[in-house]
Parts: C-alpha cells; structure tokens; sequence
C-alpha cells in the first residue's frame, strides 16, 4: 500500500514499539501532525517548549531503558531540541530527534526557519540522517533506533524535509539491519578476561569503581554476584548511582568531587581499580597526575574511545559490561585475601563520616532524608543541577538502577523536570519526584502546563535558597565571598502553581517537611513544594577543582 | 611528529564533514587531505595528513574515527611499512635558455613540463615527501609562481 513519508515515519516508530512521544508542531512538520491528528499508535505529549520534549524523551529512556523519542519543526523548533541532545549524547541516552526541514529544493537557500540542524548536531549526536528520497525513510528509521540503543547508546537524529513527508511510496519495513562499518563488540576477549582475572586474585587493595554502563547494560545483578564474591569495596559515579544497593555493607557511595571523603581515600590507596562502564571524568579523578598513584586499572567499556582516554589502563577489557561479568565470573570462583584491606577501608568510614551539622531552619540534606523516609526509598529521583543535585545523590539511599536521573556529563540546568515527566510515562506505577533549586527549575517551569493538560502526576521539591546555590558555593570559597550575579529572585511558587492548575505547598518549618511531603504524594495531581532552606549551606564533603581527590574540605572530620 | 592515516569510509554526504570535524574540535590542522572513490564505488577512501601535537589526542581522533558509523577502517601509516606519493603542479618562471638546466633537473624526479607559455613553465611531478622537497628546492631556484599539491596517498 502507498503511504506518505509522516504516514510511514509513524508506523515505523508504532513497529519500533514507541509508546510515547514528546513534541511541538511548527511549519516545516504539519503534515506529520497532520497524520497524527487521531493517531492512536502512540501517545503524543506536547510539550511547552522543544527543550522540555526533549529532556523528557531523555527521562522516559533512562527509567525504561528503551528510546526515547521527541519531535519537533525545523529551525528554532530543531535548535531549541540542542541542549537537550547534547544533554543525552553526554550521559549515552538512547534517543531519535526527529525534526521537520525546509522542502529538499529550499535547503541551503537561507529558507524560512531554516538550521542545518544536521550540521549543528554532527558533534553531539552518535549518528544523524537527512533524509533526501522518501524511499530511504523506513530503513533510515530502523537503523536510528538500531543505532541510538545499541554499543554506547546515544542520540540519533532525523532531518524530514517536508517535501519528502508528503512524497508517497510503498511502505516496506525492513526485516532487519546492517551495518558494516558498525558491529558493537559484546563478548570481552577471553585472553583478557583471564588475566584479569589473574590481576584481581593477586590484588591485595583492589576497589570496584562503576559508572553509568552498569545500569546500561542491566548488569546490577552481575556486579553484586562479583562484588560479593570480591568482598571488596564499592564506588559509584554520579551515572552509577543505584547500581549497587546504597545500603549494602561494601559500598562506600559515591566518588569525586562531592563524594565520601571515605571512597576518595580507598581509591586513592587502592592497588587495582577495577572500572566497570565509567569513565574517569575529571570530577571523579581530580588532578590526573595525583590520581590512585599505586593502582593498576582493569578497565571494562562497551567504548574503545573511553579507554585510557584520562587515566591510563593496564587491562582493558572492551565489551558489553553484563556480557563480561558473566564471563568474568566463569573465571573468578573466589576473591583475594584482603582482610587487612578490608579493616582499613572500615576504620576510614569511621575516620570520616558522612553527616551535617544540624541548623534552626529547614536543611536541604534534611529534606531529601524526608523524601527517602516517606517514599520508603522506592521513589525515581530526578533532579536538576546545583547543590541539590548533589545532596539528593548523597543523602538518599538508592536500592535501584533506573531510580536516579540527573544530567552527570553536560550539567543542565532546566533537565530535571521535564525529565521527570518523562519518568513517570515510563513507570507510571511509581512515585517521581524532581529535586530542584530555586534557579534550575525556572529554567523549565513551563512544563507544569504539560503536567496539568497530560494529569502527569509529578512532585516537585524545590530547595528554596535565594541562591544559584553551587555557584555561590564556589564564590564563597574561591572568590573571596564575592556574590556576583548569585542572588536570584523567584515567583511566588504556590501562586504560581495554582494558576497552572497544580497544588503548591510553602514549608518553612522543618515541623513541616514530612507532612508535606506526605500531603503530596498523597495528592493526585502535580505539586509544587517551596521549601525555605538554609540559605548558605555547602555541599560537602568537596574537593576543590584541580585538586587530589584526596584533598578533601568540608564535612564532619 | 606528522601522522599519516587512511579512513575507509562510505560514500555518503555528509562524511567529510564528520571525519573533519573529529580533528577540527580538538583544534587539529589537516595538513593534507585527498579523498576519492574506491573500486567499490559506495566506498571512498581518505589519506589525511596531520601534525600531532600530542600524541594521546590522536590516539583518541584515531578511536573516534573508529566510532563514527561511516567509517569502515581507520589505518595510522605512521608507524607501518608503506609507499606514499603526491602530486605537485608548479608554475616557474622559464625563459628558452633554461631549457637544459630544467631538463637536468626533472631527470632526477618523476617529472615533466606540460606547458610551456612566454616566460612560464608548468610542471607535473610525483614523489614522496623527499622527493617532492627536493624537487621543490631545485625549482625554487627558477622562481615559483604558484605550486599546487594534491595531498598524500598512501598505500600498502
């Protein structure tokens, strides 16, 4: 049968089993709204800013682990996607962007609302596509969902001329993919995985650093088979959170700048660093010359790229990492003897706990205790980025992959919220709540329009402290207290709430917080809670920029 | 120290583009590039010379090479048997008398006049980058007016 191009580009997201996409119509993408008008396929959620689409096609990805998709018009509807692209290319989400271009015979001619969208894109995409001949489209669609969610996944972006939206063809799905020049190696090489297996039984300091690729891969389960076969102790990056239980007895939370003083130290004293899907980003490693001097590093990455790429790796091991712990295990019937190890890492969690010192008003690490207590540590946290994005991955205990959803490698004010929508599409039968500061959350406040008009029940915890919080942190301590440009004014957030339609909540009693919190999630609807916080409170522990991580300043020893 | 490094890749718009702009973003220079089809003619081949700064940075371009989805083989020649050439055209100044000193001098290169106008001369010459240096030297000595280099090639 003959389709047009939107006809077909929608029955291949239907075939590629898309249950929700975020967008915003424009010019140059009316004939594909036109064949959604009435489209049941898949539910459409529109956004009130192309930015919020695309963050929240980003939130949908990271819980459900599938593609998240967003749509939006040619020009300014395809640059305001950008930041939330180059947001998923960062933090390896698998994603399509599709955006509407000018006519195929305008292209190049400076048209109305036109951007070489596929050139802004080249660097922060995994792959992107103009499309030129509606008889490429279906296949162009079928390998950018191949693309975005396999090896390293990432953003994929098609550019649709209109022209070719309503050119008509017939439509072939096709039965598979091939790429030649794109094969993501799964299994590690078994010559490695034994002598990794060699290095790690005559290790006699070794520590398990994770990152994002864990929760990638699915591999949470593999790692705690070997973590406890290894006895050894456990770190995460800020991506890895919930990919070892919080709880457990061998982790020591998460590592790097605002990490426990306790990880630094035992990766700093370690003599095998065993890395599994991280990347030893300059907030985890510090100075690199000064980083874990006595370590050898056994490195497992699905990406050759990211392999002594910072630090150098004496073992690497390129796989698909829930391939290669299977593997690893095969190998690895017990663990070295590193009891003395053991004890010392224990006697440094003594040395240096983490805490805070309690203050007359409302704390903000106080607040996110209350979230984990009321929600039984089983809510997704999204946040956005600042101190609070810091003390929701330090303060709260994630049992979880997937319960997590922070921007980790672009830092983007402004994700957390329309991310959370996208959280709970995906996993509606959970709690979601966004962390957010006073400033991050007007960069996309808009979208409790997309909450009320959808009923997407989000709950918004704003750790009100008149500041742009981290940055005034760092002036504070590297600039002399010098505020400049940090004090920030908000809206009165409860009216503002209201007038959308949502609930708003003031708390400025810390009497307060936990029936707030209660009254909140008890409410079906959107709520915004303002919560007054000590208005100069530092995220520590902290480790100034540049610095061993060793160095630590701030908390409780 | 320079790199010479071939890129298979598809024959695709948009690809230069992408192999470019790996080496562009880290503030790299091609010194040389010369791309064309191959046998296969959904196959095009690139030699790219480049002057690395640092040696871990190409490394990296090398494995970013590797990921882009057009890219089907990356080979760095630098550190591998292999033959390279390039093309030169180089305009001189020529006056008649010369003639016997420029033939004395093409007769050491893989090289020809292939116009001859009032005071000017053309010439084609291939070589390595010896040879075309050398060649250069001794036109130099003539006045070049304008010089043209295709970029290296490289094989195995």
């Amino acid at each position: 049968m003959k389709m047009t191009g939107s006809q077909i580009l929608l029955e291949c997201l239907k075939l590629e089993g898309v249950e929700v996409v975020f967008g915003y119509p424009g010019g140059q993408i009316l004939p594909t709204f036109d064949a959604l008008y009435g489209y049941k396929g898949f539910k459409f959620i529109l956004t009130r800013h192309e930015q919020g689409a695309a963050h929240a096609a980003d939130g949908y990805a990271r819980v459900t682990g599938k593609v998240g998709v967003c749509l939006a018009t040619s020009g300014p509807g395809a640059t305001n996607l950008v930041t939330g692209i180059a947001n998923a290319y960062m933090d390896s989400i698998p994603m399509v962007a599709i955006t509407g271009q000018v006519p195929t015979a305008l292209i190049g001619n400076d048209a109305f609302q036109e951007a070489d969208i596929t050139g802004i894109t080249r660097p922060i995409t995994k792959h992107n596509y103009l499309v030129k001949d509606i008889k490429d489209l279906a296949q162009i669609v079928r390998e950018a969902f191949y693309i975005a969610s396999t090896g390293r996944p990432g953003p994929v972006l098609i550019d649709l001329p209109k022209d070719i939206q309503v050119a008509e063809t017939e439509f072939i799905w096709p039965a598979e993919v091939k790429l030649r020049s794109y094969n993501p190696n799964l299994f590690g090489h078994p010559g490695q995985i034994k002598r990794a297996a060699k290095l790690i039984m005559k290790a006699k300091k070794p520590i398990l650093y994770i990152g994002g690729g864990v929760i990638t891969s699915g591999a949470t389960k593999e790692l705690l088979v070997l973590a406890q076969r290894l006895k050894c102790p456990v770190t995460w990056t800020l991506m890895g959170i919930g990919g070892f239980p919080a709880a457990h007895k061998q982790s020591l939370g998460m590592l790097g700048m605002h990490g426990t003083a306790y990880a630094n130290h035992s990766i700093m004293e370690s003599d095998l660093i065993i890395a599994l899907g991280a990347r030893f980003d300059d907030r985890v490693t510090g100075r690199l010359d000064l980083f874990a001097p006595e370590a050898q590093v056994i490195h497992v990455d699905i990406d050759p790229s990211s392999i002594s790429k910072n630090v150098h790796v004496d073992l690497p091991i390129v796989g698909d990492l829930k391939q290669v712990l299977g593997q690893l295990l095969q190998e690895l019937k017990c663990g070295p003897m590193i009891e003395d190890w053991l004890k010392h890492v224990e006697d440094l969690k003594k040395k240096y706990p983490m805490g805070f010192k309690d203050k007359d008003k409302i704390l903000p690490q106080y607040v996110i205790q209350q979230i984990d207590a009321v929600t039984k540590g089983e809510a997704i946290i999204c946040t956005e980025v600042g101190q609070h994005q810091m003390w929701a991955a330090q303060w709260f205990n994630y049992s979880s992959p997937r319960s997590f959803i922070s921007s980790g490698g672009l830092g983007t004010m402004g994700f957390g919220f329309p991310a959370a929508i996208g959280a709970k599409l995906g996993k509606p039968e959970k709690i979601v709540f966004d962390v957010a500061g006073d400033g991050s959350i007007q960069m996309n406040i808009q979208e409790l329009g997309t909450c009320v008009a959808n009923k997407i029940n989000v709950k918004v915890a704003i750790l009100n402290n008149g500041y742009l919080g981290m940055v005034r942190q760092w002036q504070e301590l590297f600039y002399g207290s010098r505020y400049s440009h940090t004090p920030i004014s908000s809206p009165d957030f409860v009216k503002l709430a209201e007038s959308y339609g949502a609930v708003g909540i003031l708390v400025t009693k810390k009497s307060e917080v936990k029936p707030a919190l209660e009254r909140a999630i008890a409410t079906d609807n959107t709520v915004l809670i303002d919560f007054r916080v000590e208005e100069e409170e530092n995220v520590f522990p902290m480790v100034p920029a540049g610095e061993a991580i060793n160095n630590i300043i701030g908390g409780l020893a | 120290m320079k790199h010479t490094i071939s890129v298979l890749v598809e024959n695709k718009f948009g690809v230069l583009a992408r192999v470019a702009g790996l080496f562009s973003a880290r503030g790299y220079n091609i010194a040389s590039l010369a791309v064309s089809e191959t046998l296969d003619p959904k196959v095009s081949y690139m030699t790219i010379v480049v002057e690395a700064k640092d040696e871990k940075i190409l490394e990296q371009i090398n494995k970013q090479l590797n990921k882009l989805i057009d890219v089907i083989t990356v080979t760095d020649f630098t550190k591998k048997d292999h033959f390279d050439r390039e093309l030169v055209l180089v305009k001189i100044n020529y006056l008649a008398k010369n003639k016997t000193k420029l033939q004395s001098i093409l007769k050491k290169f893989v090289g020809k006049v292939i116009d001859f106008k009032k005071d000017t001369a053309i010439i084609e010459a291939v070589g390595d980058e010896a040879q075309v240096k050398a060649l250069l030297g001794e036109l130099s000595k003539f006045g070049v007016r304008e010089l043209l280099r295709s970029g290296k090639l490289a094989i195995q």
